[in-house]
């Protein structure tokens, strides 16, 4: 990866013996949009949502007052999750979160500083 | 021995002031120990001595103040933003979103989580985790607990003067809410200063009513709209009708008028099935049902007077002390009345002297509770004097089955929603039955003493499970009753409906039986010299009096006299002077007697 953000509308004449501006860094983008696609395409999903370590939501695909809702509840909850997973054993970590309760599945995965999360409503 | 320290001072330093200086300690007086006296003890080696080495602690108990505590929302910004971005503004907020898009480590992490969560995804799509297997198990619920009630919930008259709580109604949707009515209803003896309002209290918030309704007269019933859970009818002391629209605050409505309202205080109020979901019928003491919509108040839109003698006379009207109405047979309702008798009643009659149907007499005392069983419809229970009596429709002459007569009377009774033989009774005493007569006939399943005073309302909740009742002192206590109590047995409908139906032909029996021999004895009578027959019953209840009297004295009078002529007899060879004074003296007393009217021993 070169860090080039290739997408940032520049639109320069590529000049030879160069990567061109649709380089790594857009095709990753495009691997992001896809992943994400997918995710909310499977069956049952009601909602995905991406937060940073902040709480502010990046991408969701619900309204903006839910996803704030969301955002703002699992974060802590998250937190606090990991924080007792590490009270009890220092060398493990938290991969992964998640709520079953009688309407539906909130599944959340945590990372250093991005949460993805997911609401799913396992049909029968 | 005496030990004695003498210390010298002059006369002439008494009164002078004290100077004090050191000095070094001195040896007066100095006891070696006696070795004699050790011989009197001997030694111990070892010695076991317990000895604890931590703080010392102790126990108090401490109750504090109850803390009042008040819910209040508050209002979030949405935060979290960098300084540099207004939240408000959508262009910035997209743009930041956007930036955070191209970060290296949000691809990153996105591929990765994304790959985690599918999985997760897929696993729950593939196989439902919670899946019940054996679902036929459960219906082997053979309950052997015995049957138990605990209070849940103690809701407290937050007034001073405490008035009693004489009705309730949940609420129709959630039954998170209850209503509850409050008045005095002592004749007149309402103290200075009692407040008017009833109030709306919600379970999750015992310590503080929810809403406060405020009539110009206190609430004798309140019922919810089943159909609109926001109104509420409210029946006054006055004898007006009340109408309250939570959303719109806590003054009235709607307002009957007082010329066209129930002279005395309102007892029942109920809603009415109709298209438009606002109508109601009301009855009260003065003898009158009225039917009322609640859009218009002004005027009541119908009126039926319940005399039972079927002429619309007032002042032989009985007073309604309960009413009934099952939304299943929406054509018919029921009064029970102070005088002890149910009154049922056609609405649909064409005149209103036809609207009465049929009456149902047994009590001793006004009937305050009238409910129907909600799965047998034609049965139904009445509460009154110090009896709960269950009827049916077919005997009009006695009731099926009723309970024993309690030592204290019932205030009010209701059957449970769920199960068809349960119903519940409170007493004067405080005390809530709740009777199973598939169970035991003869005494109730449950009696719980709720509170020390009386018990003057009862509701049961549309699962059966809550009970709340009401006090005289306005308390109302929630119970929660067990699970025998409120899941339906299996077959018990079966065994309800047998109970009934071999009541009812019991009854019938029985009243086929008097009539016929009603019949014997008018068919006899004729057969005596009629002249003579119907004198008798022209015979004033006076003149029976006397005679029986007379009777009763001659037969007094003979016995005394036989007995005096056997103790003569005894005594006669003793002494013969005795007799006469024993005579005058049988006399004397047969005279006291005759006046005394007591019994002979």
């Amino acid at each position: 990866r070169r860090g080039w953000r290739g997408g940032e509308g520049l639109s320069l004449p590529c000049p030879r013996g160069r990567p061109s501006p649709a380089g790594p860094g857009a095709v990753a983008k495009a691997e992001v949009e896809e992943t994400l696609k997918r995710i909310q395409s499977h069956k049952g999903v009601m909602g995905t949502m991406v937060v940073n370590a902040e709480g502010i939501p990046i991408r969701t695909t619900l309204d903006n007052s839910t996803t704030v809702q969301y955002a703002g509840l699992l974060h802590q909850l998250t937190m606090k999750a990991k924080s007792t997973v590490r009270d009890i054993d220092p060398q493990n970590d938290l991969t992964f979160l998640r709520i079953r309760s009688k309407k539906h599945e909130i599944m959340v995965a945590p990372d250093k500083e991005y949460l993805l999360i997911v609401i799913q409503n396992p049909c029968e | 021995m005496e030990i004695v320290y003498v210390y010298v001072k002059k006369r002439s330093e008494f009164g002078k002031q004290c100077n004090f200086s050191d000095r070094q300690a001195e040896l007066n007086i100095n006891i070696p120990p006696n070795p004699e006296l050790a011989e009197q003890f001997v030694e111990r080696n070892p010695v076991d001595t317990g000895i604890q080495c931590s703080t010392s602690m102790s126990e108090h108990e401490v109750n504090t103040e109850r803390f009042e505590m008040e819910t209040r929302g508050i209002n979030h910004v949405e935060g979290g933003w960098p300084k540099d971005v207004n939240p408000l503004e959508l262009e910035q907020t997209i743009r930041f979103r956007k930036k955070v898009e191209k970060d290296e480590n949000y691809i990153n992490a996105i591929t990765q989580l994304g790959s985690i969560m599918e999985h997760c995804i897929k696993q729950n799509n593939a196989i439902d985790i919670y899946q019940e297997y054996f679902d036929d198990e459960d219906a082997v619920e053979v309950t052997d607990e015995a049957p138990s009630a605990k209070t849940i919930n103690v809701l407290r008259d937050p007034q001073v003067i405490k008035r009693s709580a004489t009705h309730l109604s949940w609420h129709p949707d959630g039954n998170r809410k209850l209503a509850v009515a409050y008045s005095c209803l002592n004749f007149q003896r309402a103290p200075e200063g009692m407040s008017h309002e009833s109030y709306i209290w919600d379970l999750e918030n015992p310590n503080k009513p929810e809403i406060v309704l405020k009539p110009s007269s206190p609430l004798v019933t309140l019922e919810y709209n089943p159909k609109d859970s926001h109104v509420l009818l409210g029946g006054c002391y006055n004898g007006q009708l009340a109408c309250w629209d939570t959303r719109k605050g806590s003054l009235v409505a709607e307002l009957s008028t007082v010329e066209f309202s129930h002279r005395d205080p309102v007892y029942g109020s109920i809603w009415l099935q109709s298209k438009t979901g606002t109508e109601c019928f009301s009855a009260s003491t003065d003898g009158q049902v009225m039917w009322w919509d609640i859009r218009k108040m002004s005027e009541p839109t119908e009126v039926v007077i319940l005399d039972i003698a079927r002429k619309e006379q007032l002042e032989n009207a009985l007073g309604a002390i309960s009413l009934e109405f099952e939304s299943t047979l929406p054509t018919k309702f029921m009064v029970g009345t102070e005088q002890g008798i149910v009154i049922s009643c056609n609405r649909k009659a064409k005149t209103s002297a036809e609207k009465i149907v049929c009456t149902f007499s047994g009590h001793h005392g006004p009937i305050y509770a009238l409910q129907r069983n909600p799965f047998y419809p034609k049965n139904f229970l009445t509460v009154g004097d110090w009896t709960a009596r269950i009827w049916s429709e077919d005997s009009r002459e006695s009731s099926i089955m009723w309970t024993k007569y309690h030592m204290a009377y019932l205030t009010d009774g209701a059957w449970s929603p769920v199960r068809p033989a349960v119903f519940f009774t409170t007493r004067m005493d405080g005390t809530l039955d709740i009777w199973d007569f598939v169970f035991k006939q003869c005494d109730p399943a449950l009696s719980l003493k709720v509170c020390d005073e009386a018990l003057f309302c009862l509701r049961v909740q549309d699962n059966g499970c809550f009970i709340a009742c009401g006090s005289q002192l306005g308390t109302t206590t929630l119970l929660e009753v067990s699970n025998g109590l409120c899941t339906l047995q299996k077959n018990e409908k079966n065994t309800a409906s047998l109970i009934f139906e071999r009541e009812t032909r019991r009854e019938k029996i029985l009243e086929a039986r008097h009539r016929e021999m009603r019949l014997k004895e008018k068919g006899k009578a004729e057969g005596r010299d009629d002249s003579l027959r119907e004198e008798e019953p022209t015979f004033h209840l006076e003149e029976l009096v006397t005679k029986a009297e007379e009777e009763f004295f001659n037969i007094i009078y003979s016995e005394l006299k036989k007995k005096e002529t056997e103790a003569m007899k005894k005594t006669k060879p003793k002494q013969p002077g005795l007799e006469a004074d024993e005579e005058v003296e049988g006399e004397d007393l047969g005279e006291e007697e005759g006046d005394g009217a007591q019994a002979p021993t």
